[in-house]
């Protein structure tokens, strides 16, 4: 089979060249491509379904306000002005959360003020408990499911749900509202690069910065500084127990760490996660040299399973970052090198010689290595172009965008280029090829809806439901990023009574207007007349479906009698899962 | 012996083909075609404390470790243990479990865990789900990958069944799984929007030009039609089974009642929580109980409740890691290393605790402090895949276990 830009090369440069020269040529756009040269003169119009596509793939959803942004100042103009987000203001989202708590707060704060009251206060109460044990009569159910559960509404134990609940409905309501959509995008993808599960341990009090202050802000910049940032974070730093490695031949390998005592309750949650830290929880802690985060490191974050290291490396790089550890875990800390805990020694690395004595800058060294290693440019591209391409990364774009990496040194707003400015990527086979997964679905049907969100909640419940609970992904792997892992018949029935619960209006805090979504003033009257429903029908397949949906699905539609159903069924439909 | 099964295959067949068999018989029949092997896995998430739910009341030790938890001996007091091999017995709140002990329907692995010396509930549950001791980045869970080495061509969406709102970890992967909590809340939920919203639906998935959606949408609407058909709403357990009123009650309770209904379910998962029992966990009475009474009182009635269908059926409970032997200075138990499994069903050979005893004196204990593991929890996988689910190369189900029949406990013949 010819490759994609073979196939179909026309096609390509007609859409590529029409939607960067029309209107667009005009913006200020640095880094034009030479193909713009070969600009025929095509009517923009012809290429909507090229937007389109575009913007469900740079953003959550395509909303027609952005189509025509984008077909009034060209495709380079608007990835320019969305890969300097600093440039442009968020005030509409900034406004929605203002209301929040948490958002703004350090690790330190959450901890103190949301953690370890509810921690003391529920140590008080078992301690009470212990003077009259709960008895369970026979033939009763039994009267105390979680023992250490303080009553869900005592305002303590609220506080300490707010954290997670705040981050959650923060993470909707930026992909919903902002402005800055392909940040949100990114976030999205790289933290989930780079993920750590709320449900281990300290976590829940860390990933408000870890998100804000450690992903967010790294998006457009170099690789090696995304990395080092997350090597640093305590999050990751706890999430993969390197904060427990140390030199076994050191001569502090007594010297416990203290025992954490932030215990998880495991009602909102399907399990009860990590209570407390490894090994050193009970006192005796067996301490020595964690690989944990080492094969991580080279298998998810870097150089991929395949990457050409071995056993060995795992524990050259685990040497190296003994000593990484973290500055009071349990009241939220920060960083810390500790020297006494550093192997001294020298150390080989994917035959790098690290040379003895270099204490912290060892495991810089090492993410300096990793970096700038062949396999990771081509690792992270291939990544990348299965979140933004297709679920089978076409091998050419996969080295073209890897050999941009390496040639700007990680640069990731040319790598992201790289990708977006593509044949493959333009290419029609490309066109709602991938399937969204549960968290872009909810998210597109919202804004595809012109959903009112007061409340977030219901929406963070309904990808929870659909098998993505947000925050929560347990492997360090991160949630899959291919088809086959969303579509399961329970999923799928889930999506569907996700679209009826909206455009019924049952979500709690979720409102949408269909008469005015359908292209309709009429208000209450609406869909009982025939003309209404044509006009309806005709806007929604403009607005869902890029005017591309089935025969079977037109028909269906067809038939519906009532606004709601109709959009109940476009929302629902295959192809509305696709983009 | 000839089972009821036997003369299901054979006699009603005699019956069915002179064209006089009463109609419960033919659905008997067809229903005996389609039967297969069952595996309900339980995980009882937390931590319970396997020294107190299967208790070494012949060891003074035991009680040397834990003066104000400990369960008394058999016969000494009102609530003690129930004797089981003179070495052995079950917490006292476990009862309703001996009359299947001794029918030998139900085995005991005791000092079973990981090779990996991990303390973190996190870790230590992400091992076993994946069978992966010490791998953190194994994707998919040890389940899944059973379906995945079995593809059947037969398989119907309840094939594999998880009864809670997520899938767990132990059965993350490609091949397709069920997750719900309530069976008789699966399907299309109109509203408002009118009852034809489900037809229509079905009839854009099965014009859906894309081949997974397609397939998964197929998949979907005959779920809906095979519950359906198996009527939900109406089931009532077979009596004398009463299943307690908690969420571990009704999961075990649907999972019966899917097995029950024919619809070609293979393999189901539930949750029991509520283990992590460091203060204040309680003897005969208390905390601990409490979980164990929920337990027991479930699994005692899931076994009358599948009748004669428990001929095909095996019950594994699992648990991340057990308690340490001694007690702590909270009345509880912190987080130790071996723990307790229970195996139930009609092909279990009962009646024993299976596993060999390490001993709980301070020189047999793990890191000086902790039951230690004589049996890896994957030989208990292994044999269950192998010998009840008939799986003849298990390799690719456990990467990294040298599978050796060798090691098999011998529970399953």
């Amino acid at each position: 089979m010819l490759p994609l830009p073979l196939r179909r090369p026309a096609l390509y440069v007609a859409c590529l060249v029409t939607i960067l020269t029309l209107a667009g040529c005009a913006s200020a756009s640095k880094k034009k491509p030479a193909t713009t040269d070969r600009a025929p003169a095509v009517h923009l119009s012809g290429d909507r379904a090229a937007v389109v596509h575009f913007l469900s793939r740079v953003t959550f959803g395509a909303r027609e306000i952005d189509v025509q942004a984008v077909q009034r100042e060209g495709v380079a103009a608007f990835l320019d002005r969305q890969m300097h987000p600093e440039r442009f203001d968020d005030a509409a989202l900034d406004a929605r959360l203002a209301a929040f708590e948490t958002l703004n707060l350090g690790s330190r704060q959450i901890a103190e003020q949301y953690f370890l009251p509810a921690q003391e206060a529920r140590r008080k109460l078992q301690l009470a408990q212990a003077a009259q044990p709960a008895q369970a009569a026979p033939g009763r159910p039994a009267p105390d499911r979680q023992p250490q559960m303080m009553p869900a509404a005592d305002p303590l134990f609220r506080k300490e749900r707010l954290v997670l609940q705040e981050l959650s409905n923060q993470k909707v309501l930026r992909a919903v509202y902002s402005e800055r959509q392909l940040q949100e995008v990114l976030v999205d993808f790289w933290f989930n690069h780079f993920n750590v599960f709320a449900g281990k341990g300290v976590d829940r009090i860390l990933l408000t910065a870890y998100e804000r202050d450690t992903i967010r802000p790294r998006v457009f910049g170099k690789f090696r500084d995304l990395l080092g940032a997350t090597a640093e974070s305590p999050a990751m730093l706890f999430f993969l127990d390197n904060w427990l490695s140390v030199d076994p031949n050191g001569p502090h390998v007594a010297a416990a760490v203290g025992p954490l005592r932030l215990r998880p309750r495991p009602a909102a949650r399907p399990r009860p996660a990590a209570v407390r830290a490894p090994a050193a929880a009970q006192g005796r802690p067996a301490r020595g040299l964690n690989e944990n985060y080492a094969r991580e490191l080279m298998e998810l974050h870097t150089l991929g399973a395949d990457g050409g290291y071995t056993q060995k490396d795992v524990v050259e790089v685990a040497r190296c970052f003994t000593g990484w550890t973290i500055a009071q875990p349990r009241d939220g800390g920060e960083f810390r090198f500790d020297g006494r805990w550093h192997d001294p020694g020298s150390k080989v690395v994917l035959g790098h010689v690290i040379k003895p004595g270099g204490g912290k800058d060892d495991g810089d060294r090492v993410l300096d290595i990793l970096a700038r290693d062949p396999h990771t440019a081509r690792f992270i591209a291939a990544k990348l172009v299965r979140r933004f391409v297709s679920d089978d990364p076409p091998p050419a774009l996969v080295d073209r965008v890897a050999e941009r990496f390496r040639e700007t040194d990680g640069d990731l707003r040319e790598v992201y280029r790289a990708i977006f400015l593509s044949p493959e990527f333009w290419a029609v086979e490309t066109h709602g090829s991938k399937l969204k997964t549960p968290f872009e679905f909810v998210i597109s049907t919202l804004r595809s809806t012109r959903a009112q969100l007061e409340d977030a909640t219901a929406a963070v419940q309904a990808v929870r439901t659909l098998g993505m609970p947000l925050y929560l992904c347990q492997p360090p792997t991160g949630y899959p990023d291919r088809a086959d892992a969303w579509a399961t018949a329970g999923a799928l029935l889930g999506r569907m009574n996700f679209a009826l619960a909206l455009v019924d209006n049952r979500l709690p805090g979720v409102r949408v207007d269909l008469p005015v979504l359908a292209g309709s003033a009429g208000g209450d009257a609406i869909g009982r007349q025939a003309g209404d429903m044509v006009a309806a029908r005709a806007q929604l397949l403009h607005v869902f479906f890029n005017d591309s949906a089935s025969v079977t699905t037109l028909a269906v539609m067809n038939k519906a009698s009532s606004i709601p159903l109709l959009v109940a069924l476009a929302l629902g439909a295959p192809e509305f899962q696709k983009k | 012996m000839i089972s009821r099964r036997a003369f299901v295959k054979n006699g009603a067949l005699a019956l069915v083909s002179l064209g006089f068999a009463p109609s419960f018989l033919a659905r008997t029949v067809s229903a005996a075609a389609s039967r297969g092997k069952v595996l309900i896995a339980i995980f009882q998430r937390g931590a319970v404390d396997g020294l107190n739910m299967v208790v070494p009341f012949a060891e003074q030790a035991y009680y040397d470790a834990r003066p104000t938890i400990a369960i008394a001996r058999p016969g000494r007091a009102n609530e003690s243990g129930v004797d089981l091999d003179g070495f052995f017995a079950l917490h006292p709140r476990l009862a309703p479990l001996a009359p299947i002990y001794d029918a030998h329907h139900l085995a005991l692995v005791h000092a079973v865990g990981s090779p990996d010396n991990t303390r973190s509930h996190f870790d230590a549950q992400d091992y076993m789900e994946t069978a992966t001791p010490g791998v953190k980045s194994t994707t998919d869970g040890w389940l899944n990958r059973y379906l995945q080495a079995r593809r059947r061509q037969d398989a119907t969406p309840f094939r594999a069944v998880a009864l809670s709102p997520q899938l767990p970890r132990i059965l993350l992967g490609q091949s397709p799984v069920l997750a719900l909590s309530q069976i008789a809340q699966f399907g299309v939920r109109p509203g408002r929007t009118g009852a034809g919203v489900a037809q229509a639906f079905e009839t854009e998935y099965a014009a859906a030009a894309d081949q997974v959606l397609n397939a998964t949408g197929r998949e979907a609407f005959e779920a809906i039609r095979m519950l359906r058909a198996a009527n939900p709403q109406q089931y009532q357990p077979t009596a004398p089974a009463e299943y307690p009123r908690s969420p571990f009650g009704e999961a075990l309770k649907q999972i019966a009642q899917l097995v029950k209904a024919d619809v070609g379910l293979e393999v189901a998962f539930a949750d029991v929580g509520g283990w992590d029992t460091h203060v204040n966990q309680g003897a005969d009475t208390g905390q601990l109980a409490a979980r164990l009474d929920d337990l027991a009182r479930g699994l005692g009635a899931l076994f009358v409740d599948l009748g004669d269908r428990i001929d095909d059926v095996v019950v594994v409970t699992m648990s991340e890691f057990g308690r340490t032997i001694n007690e702590n200075g909270n009345r509880g138990t912190d987080h130790g290393h071996a723990n307790a499994m229970i195996v139930m069903g009609g092909p279990v050979r009962g009646g024993k605790v299976y596993g060999r005893w390490p001993g709980l004196a301070p020189e047999q204990r793990y890191e000086g402090r902790d039951l230690a593991v004589t049996t890896d929890f994957r030989d208990v996988f292994c044999e269950v895949v192998v010998r009840h689910l008939g799986v003849a190369n298990p390799s690719p189900i456990f990467p990294g276990y040298p599978v050796d029949e060798r090691r098999f406990l011998g529970f399953l013949a």
